[in-house]
């Protein structure tokens, strides 16, 4: 496997752990009614929608190389 | 007499791969064993337990992001210098690896302020419950003033959700006979603080070994790029992967220890 694809790998787990982050800010935010952990939830869906955005453009821009 | 090592930089014909490469991938699957025996640990001791910490209570939520959001980054810095490395920019190639370096310079800056706070932060537990600030409890968390024999002078937390500066929470004395047990958050304080500083001082271990590569590879191993290119470049891809490796451990550890 070549950095190239196991970047991929990683950015799919960043992706997720960004999603799982927001969803966890969330449910603080639902228990405690902070601001803070509001401002937190929709940062990380953001984070995580930038992360695919890049994912994509790095794919588009590395295809001539190899996956090995 | 030179002796030319074989597939260093072209595929083995066998492996299809360069040696190095193969090389990384089974240090790698190593490296897996290691943390996921750590893992597992971390899972059957947590199962098991009667009581185990939320992490969001105890530890600095914060600051781990902090820390994931500059290595995710630091991930991107990584691939970017290979790619400009692949395109034949060196000087872009070495700017990219020694941001990648910074990164993880200041993840270690920021886990050491994690860690210095954990290690002067304390637990009282008393013989008998005791009224504080108001309250019968039997343990308390705080700083400690001042320590004597006989007694220690200890500044309590505040209630959780309410700021320090609220005022209801002076520095209280506490007669040393009054303590069953005091200890500071350390490896020793509770099993989730054991496999907390076990798992994350073995992550910190790792990034310090990343740092010691990737800065040799932006000092003197830069030679080598004026030697054989090619060579370099499967170096850097090679240590990009341990990186990589490294940082998808935290994305890992980041929810298991403070999230959930």
């Amino acid at each position: 496997m070549s950095l190239k694809a196991f970047h991929i790998v990683f950015m799919t787990a960043s992706i997720l752990i960004a999603l799982v982050f927001g969803a966890w800010a969330t449910q603080q935010y639902r228990q405690s009614g902070g601001l803070l952990m509001l401002a937190t939830a929709a940062g990380s869906l953001a984070a995580a929608a930038a992360m695919f955005v890049y994912a994509r453009w790095f794919l588009r821009k590395l295809k001539h190389v190899s996956y090995l | 007499m030179d002796v030319a090592i074989p597939c260093q930089v072209k595929p083995h014909p066998v492996t299809g791969i360069a040696n190095g490469k193969l090389a990384i991938w089974l240090f790698l699957a190593s490296e897996v064993m290691l943390f996921g025996a750590l893992f597992s640990s971390y899972i059957l001791l947590r199962t098991n337990a009667e009581t185990w910490p939320r992490g969001h209570d105890i530890l600095s939520v914060p600051l781990a992001t902090l820390n994931t959001a500059v290595l995710i980054t630091s991930s991107v810095t990584m691939v970017m210098a290979w790619a400009q490395l692949m395109m034949g920019n060196f000087s872009k190639g070495r700017k990219y690896l020694a941001v990648t370096l910074s990164l993880a310079c200041v993840f270690l800056v920021v886990k050491f302020f994690e860690y210095k706070d954990k290690f002067h932060h304390y637990q009282v537990w008393f013989n008998t419950p005791t009224m504080v600030a108001g309250h019968e409890v039997t343990t308390i968390t705080g700083h400690i003033e001042e320590k004597t024999d006989d007694f220690i002078k200890f500044l309590p937390d505040p209630p959780k959700g309410h700021k320090a500066e609220a005022g209801h929470h002076e520095p209280i004395k506490i007669e040393t006979s009054q303590i069953k047990r005091l200890s500071n958050y350390g490896p020793w304080h509770s099993n989730f603080f054991a496999v907390y500083f076990t798992m994350t001082g073995l992550h910190g271990l790792h990034v310090i070994g990343g740092i010691i590569v990737i800065g040799y590879l932006l000092g003197p191993g830069a030679k080598l790029w004026h030697r054989d290119r090619q060579f370099y470049i499967n170096r850097i891809e090679n240590t990009g992967l341990y990186w990589h490796f490294v940082d998808l451990v935290w994305i890992f550890l980041f929810p298991c220890l403070y999230l959930i």
